[in-house]
């Protein structure tokens, strides 16, 4: 009985898996010989000529990311330590609501939502209005997973950072928040993994651009190339050259994606100590 | 240098329940005063109650007078921090922050309260270690083993040395060799014999033997109440109050 429930186990883990490695074997297959200098440094080229790349869309896609990881972060570790140490009662119960749902609204409704509030405002689409959305998507996350991971840090922490005569304040920021350092980083990434492959907010905010939008007094207000974006937009083109070049781009958002999250385990990774050293 | 402690008129409840009553206790400075009896009896929160760390239970009270030297612990005026920058605590169970270095832990106190210098910080550090007889065992690897990677023993000596490198006046040390095997034990008490040349020291116990060890002054509580506080040798020959000879022969426990 044992061994049957183990090696149930084990397949149900091996057949989670497959759909995973098969999806990233694909796009390998199909997207790496498009991949080249060209593809990473060029612009796009007209509908029907050949060659070309997507550097626009891999800086826009960075920039996009850099504004909601600036939003998403901060508020996100801001609400989770409220909700940890400080909140109790009825409105920290309505913050985690909150949080709940906004984490299940729609993308493509967050993006109309900023569509309407800051689009239309500013009068053109802009990659501040796509970090806008992308950030707030980030928050609910972030906000949960720090919340829980300083749950998890044990109360004799903190009673051991108060009876050193460390006001509260400090040690929340300083001891609470960086024994849950590991724990929330992990949270971070995987809420700006999630938002770093979006394209329906972006439809409405960012809209995408055929060419650079770099100048300092344009790169937040103007129409910003996004690697979702230009996957879709070649996707469904019916040029095979764009076809090929839209697996190479779902290539490189995925490789830049785990690229980030990696590079944050090791440089956040290097500052930690663990229990047994 | 020790200060004395002049408790009166001491009372503290958790919401409703009132757990210490009308507690007047007067604490020698330099010397070790042991807090003894049976489970329940509010020991651990009259020791609480001395560095305010009792009212940052929700729902915890306290009324009445502690006053260290010249400072009023429960003065309206009297910030709590300031309360327990200057009297330390050492808990039951050890707990160095788990993610700090043995180095960063000591220096957890000072360096979280604005102490830059570097130089001065490596000074203190070794300093504390030396009085918690744990630096020899820790000298070469401060600042690359964690705090949470030491023995039970050893945990407990670095936030001994945590707690000394603050230079708290008074030291108050909840059950500390209580989660400790018997070597580590005596090495924590052979400590708090040498700490009381420098400090006031404060221990909760739950084992007689200990305090009679290492106590000059004994206070025995039961259910919330002082019964009887003295030295150490009269509380363990001839006390007073037939309740504190019940205890100590064991009648009830």
């Amino acid at each position: 009985m044992n061994w049957m429930m183990i090696s149930s186990a084990a397949l149900a883990s091996v057949i989670v898996l497959i759909p995973l490695f098969a999806i990233f074997i694909y796009l390998l297959y199909k997207g790496v010989g498009a991949i080249n200098i060209d593809f990473l440094t060029k612009l796009p080229l007209p509908p029907g000529e050949t060659g070309g790349g997507m550097a626009n869309a891999i800086v826009g896609s960075a920039v996009i990311l850099a504004l909601a990881s600036l939003i998403g972060v901060p508020f996100g570790i801001g609400a989770g330590i409220y909700l940890s140490e400080f909140g109790s009662g009825k409105y920290a119960d309505g913050v985690r609501f909150t949080a709940d749902v906004l984490n299940g609204i729609p993308s493509i409704v967050v993006g109309i939502a900023i569509y309407s509030l800051v689009v239309l405002r500013q009068g053109h689409f802009s990659a501040l209005s796509g970090g806008i959305a992308l950030g707030i998507m980030m928050v609910p996350t972030v906000a949960r997973t720090t919340e829980e991971m300083l749950a998890m840090v044990p109360n004799t922490v903190r009673e051991a950072a108060l009876g050193l005569g460390i006001p509260h304040w400090r040690s929340t920021l300083s001891i609470t928040l960086r024994t849950a350092a590991s724990g929330i980083i992990t949270g971070v990434m995987l809420a700006f993994a999630r938002v770093a492959g979006e394209t329906a907010p972006l439809l409405f905010t960012a809209f995408g651009n055929q060419f650079w939008n770099l100048k300092r007094d344009t790169i937040l207000t103007q129409p910003t190339a996004a690697l979702p974006l230009q996957i879709y937009t070649y996707a469904i083109s019916p040029y095979d050259d764009w076809h090929r070049q839209a697996w190479a781009g779902a290539l490189v958002l995925i490789l830049l994606i785990v690229t980030a999250v990696t590079a944050v385990r090791i440089v956040a990774g290097h500052g930690q100590m663990r229990g047994s050293a | 240098m020790g200060l004395g402690i002049e408790v009166k008129n001491l009372n503290a409840w958790f919401s409703k329940a009132q757990v210490l009553q009308d507690i007047e206790m007067s604490i020698q400075p330099n010397k070790v005063t042991a807090i003894i009896g049976p489970s329940g009896c509010g020991k651990s929160t009259y020791v609480r109650c001395l560095n305010r760390m009792h009212e940052t239970i929700p729902d915890a009270r306290v009324t009445g007078d502690v006053k260290v030297g010249d400072l009023d612990v429960y003065g309206p005026d009297t910030v709590a921090v300031d309360v327990r920058r200057r009297i330390g605590m050492v808990f039951q169970k050890a707990n160095p922050f788990p993610t700090m270095s043995i180095y960063d832990n000591v220096a957890a106190g000072l360096k979280l309260n604005g102490f830059r210098n570097r130089r001065e910080l490596d000074e203190i550090v070794e300093r504390s270690l030396v009085m918690s007889a744990l630096w020899h065992e820790v000298k070469d690897v401060l600042k690359k083993k964690s705090g949470a990677s030491l023995s039970g023993g050893q945990q407990q000596r670095l936030c001994i040395a945590r707690a000394l490198a603050v230079e708290p006046d008074i030291l108050l040390m909840d059950e500390p060799a209580s989660a400790l095997d018997p070597i580590s034990t005596g090495k924590i008490e052979e400590l708090v014999f040498q700490l009381k040349e420098q400090y006031t020291v404060v221990i909760v116990t739950h084992n007689m033997q200990q305090a009679a060890r290492v106590a000059d002054f004994t206070g025995f509580f039961l259910m919330g109440k002082l019964i009887e506080f003295d030295r150490t040798e009269k509380i363990f020959t001839t006390p007073s109050d037939k309740r504190t000879e019940d205890y100590i022969t064991g009648r009830f426990g």
